[in-house]
């Protein structure tokens, strides 16, 4: 156990330079194009917000279950069968047919060609799961056609989600899945989410409606009540135009009235529609509605042709601005919860920073005291081993940018105290050893031998707890789980490599000296 | 190599055990654990004040009047700096932490809110669902792999000297009050993991000695294997302690509890691979035909 060839000598001197050098670089900027890596530093480091964000789908299902009834009335009539009493019961699309069309709509319904209801060959699943009880048919969203639903919807949301942080302008955002229902916004050197969070929480669904006269309109009409929660009014279902038709909003100063508007522009196909409505309508109040408010509802003095608009509403700059940007970056598919918060400010990341450093900085002072207390040359030895095995483990997070958070800090001091084990159970398997051996080489290498597979076991159970911890843990916790995974292979790697090298090289020179360790 | 005998005092620190195991499963019971925001739901805040005469019961008052259900305000290290905990937690509002903040402002003069951590009732019934299957996935996974390396009386006392630890460890911390949180989860791992470390260097010496000498007894057995392995086991748990007292005293205020957790595995793992493990191997009277009769199939 104790010889090393040459080649194995220099790779080891090499591979540890390397990695010390990676290590370094996070302090020292050199100037170079060979390594330009860094640790990341975690949310609860360097300061930021962690927003979990769950996409409630219902309002969605319930828009696609009436798209559908819809769908379902125009394409049977296409076919000349004969469907009624549709009804939207909970989930559940509800009709009947008449007798002797059961079989054919249930084959139409059925068919893996399908118009009405699609066929996922992938997961062998319709769209839809149909039920009949005589004549009396019952449509559900079948497990995939959920799944898929979901799906569209969240990664629809996560764009939108995208372009509104982008907009906002913080520093590398990052925007990820989670699940078919959630999304994870991580906002690193965030100070004040505030804005975010209420940017977020907008569905910012725009419509243009007009209010209605008379309740007597053939779109029916819905009571809606204005932002300020002053008065209601009666508004027509009849939607004029919607947000998708914007192409740019942005907030300006109205010159006339001195107040702040938001204005904007619309595509063709939304400025022909404008046009037409404001034409009949001249004379009627246009409510401008956004998620089910009112905001406000200017009178229309004469058409609009030219495509675009303003905004009044009693608007503040800031606010004005907001609007312009929900309305650039588009409507969610369906609003979003914030389920989790977890805000750092930037002060309190510096002051954990400092304060894991220092302890760091003790807990390593304090064990390499002890260990030379305790073996003197060997515990310089080990020592070295662990200084080599601190700059492993930082190479190693370095080289793969591996986020670094608070408890991954208590994770490298842990390191430190646990890896000096290796050695003592060496140490002390060679001071036993050479209690019945007197030449020195010889006990030595009996106690590397000797002691590995315990060493082996040893290790093996602290890595198997942290493997799991890095499967189920979240965030900071899973920066644990790295550092204490990744420092028992470092520390592996010092013990057999550095620390037996040196070892060795200090048993050959001084193999005739009385009780070496 | 020192000779204490170890094995003496097997009954009587037994006894002790069961007695603190007894007694940390009746607070776990009756009492339960303290879960903070992360497992229970709710809201925490870590405030600073500008004001130096701001104490935890003016902030509780001015807390109380805005209606946000049971609320803890404790010290968190500087005197400026509060925890505040309440239960309320508002994911349709984006404005909830925004209005607290000023109204507190307008209350107890400026304050600058350092963390805040907003979990919902689903995401914190997940959590506690996910750390429940860790520690459990963690036991399973040592068990096995102790049960492919030993036999099945080593496993046995290995997997019963963890449950020890882990009882007693939750047991001081409901006993306390302490705050239990991911971070506490990660800290039971660790201390499985250490815990497990502990008694297999005990038991590998335990099979070696097996093998060498068929006339010792294991109850002197035993005792010869932890001797030879003593000053291992104290100076790992003294490098080990000394690194987390290190985290505990300047680690800041958020590793607290876990630094604190991992203190008390380290010196209840180190004891129990000693008074608990090894009396188990005795009391299964485990002997060289244990570990023959294992090598040969």
């Amino acid at each position: 156990m104790l010889y090393f060839s040459k080649l194995r000598i220099i790779s080891v001197i090499v591979f540890t330079v390397i990695f010390s050098y990676f290590a370094f670089s996070n302090f020292v900027k050199f100037d170079d194009k060979f390594f330009s890596k860094n640790i990341n530093l975690g949310l609860d480091l360097q300061g930021g917000s962690y927003l979990l964000l769950e996409i409630d789908n219902r309002p969605v299902i319930t828009q696609k279950l009436q798209a559908k009834i819809i769908e379902l009335k125009r394409y049977f009539k296409e076919k000349k069968i004969t469907l009624k009493n549709f009804s939207l019961k909970g989930d559940t699309i509800l009709f009947e047919t008449t007798d002797n069309e059961i079989e054919n709509v249930k084959n139409i319904l059925n068919d893996k060609e399908s118009d009405v209801n699609t066929y996922y060959p992938t997961y062998k699943s319709h769209e839809f799961d149909v039920l009949e009880n005589g004549n009396l048919f019952s449509l559900n969203y079948s497990r995939y056609g959920l799944v898929l639903l979901k799906n569209s919807s969240l990664d629809q949301a996560i764009e939108i989600v995208r372009r509104r942080v982008d907009e906002v302008g913080t520093n590398e955002p990052n925007i990820l899945k989670r699940g078919n229902d959630r999304i994870l916004v991580e906002l690193p050197g965030l100070d004040d989410p505030n804005r975010i969070k209420s940017l977020l929480g907008k569905t910012a669904n725009l419509t243009f409606q007009f209010i209605s006269q008379n309740n007597e309109e053939s779109f029916g009409t819905e009571k809606l009540s204005f932002e300020d929660g002053s008065r209601d009014a009666i508004v027509s279902k009849r939607i004029i135009l919607s947000g998708d038709n914007l192409v740019d909003a942005k907030p300006t100063m109205n010159s006339q009235t001195n107040e702040t508007v938001v204005s904007f522009s619309l595509d063709r196909v939304g400025a022909k529609k404008f046009g037409k409505a404001t034409s009949t309508g001249v004379g009627k109040q246009l409510a401008i509605v956004l998620d089910g408010k009112i905001i406000s509802a200017p009178s229309v003095r004469e058409p609009i042709i030219g495509g675009s608009g303003q905004i009044s509403g009693d608007f503040t700059f800031q606010s004005a601005t907001d609007l312009a940007l929900l309305l650039r970056s588009g409507a969610l598919p369906a609003p979003l919860n914030i389920i989790e918060e977890r805000t750092v400010g930037p002060d309190l990341g510096q002051d954990s920073i400092d304060a894991g450093i220092l302890s760091l900085f003790i807990g390593f002072l304090l064990v390499i005291l002890f260990m030379i207390y305790k073996y003197r040359a060997f515990g310089l030895i080990a020592n070295l081993a662990l200084v080599s095995n601190l700059f492993l483990l930082i190479g190693i997070l370095t080289l793969f940018e591996a986020t670094l958070t608070l408890p991954g800090i208590a994770g490298i001091i842990l390191t430190v105290g646990m890896a000096v084990d290796a050695n003592v159970l060496i140490f002390e398997r060679i001071k036993e050893e050479t209690k019945n051996e007197k030449n020195p080489i010889i006990a030595f290498d009996a106690g590397y031998t000797k002691s590995r597979t315990t060493i082996l076991d040893a290790n093996i159970t602290t890595l198997i707890a942290a493997f799991i911890l890095f499967f189920m843990g979240s965030g900071p916790v899973k920066g644990f789980s790295v550092t204490l995974g990744v420092g028992i292979l470092t520390t592996l790697f010092s013990v057999y490599f550095i620390a037996r090298l040196l070892t060795s090289l200090y048993v050959v020179k001084n193999k005739d000296k009385e009780q070496l360790l | 190599m020192r000779n204490i005998s170890f094995n003496k005092f097997y009954r009587k620190f037994n006894i002790l055990s069961l007695v603190l195991i007894v007694i940390s499963l009746v607070f776990l019971i009756f009492k339960g654990l303290n879960y903070g925001v992360d497992f229970k739901g709710g809201t925490l805040i870590e405030l600073r004040t500008s004001d130096k005469t701001n104490n935890i019961s003016l902030i509780r008052d001015s807390f109380n009047q805005m209606n946000l259900g049971d609320v803890s305000v404790k010290k968190f290290g500087n005197e400026t700096d509060f925890i505040v905990k309440f239960e309320k937690q508002n994911s349709n509002d984006p404005e909830f932490i925004k209005n607290i903040q000023n109204k507190l402002s307008s209350s107890i003069g400026d304050v600058d809110f350092r963390r805040v951590e907003n979990v919902g009732p689903k995401v914190s019934s997940e959590l506690l669902k996910s750390g429940i299957i860790a520690i459990s996935l963690s036991l399973a996974a040592m068990l096995l792999y102790i049960w492919i390396r030993f036999e099945w009386q080593f496993s046995l006392g290995a997997i019963l000297a963890i449950f020890h630890d882990v009882i007693i460890t939750l047991g001081i911390f409901s006993i306390f009050s302490l705050e239990i949180n991911l971070s506490i989860v990660a800290a039971v791992l660790t201390i499985v993991g250490y815990s497990m470390n502990d008694t297999v260097v005990i038991f590998d010496r335990v099979r070696e000695n097996l093998r060498k000498f068929s006339d010792i007894k294991i109850f002197d057995l035993t005792n010869i294997s932890i001797n030879e392995t003593l000053s291992r086991t104290i100076i790992t748990s003294v490098t080990t302690l000394l690194a987390l007292l290190s985290i505990y005293l300047f680690g800041g205020e958020i590793l607290k509890g876990f630094s604190l957790a991992m203190i008390l595995g380290v010196i209840f793992g180190t004891y129990s691979s000693i008074y608990i493990a090894n009396p188990i191997l005795v009391a299964l009277n485990v002997s060289q035909r244990t570990i023959v009769k294992e090598e040969k199939d």
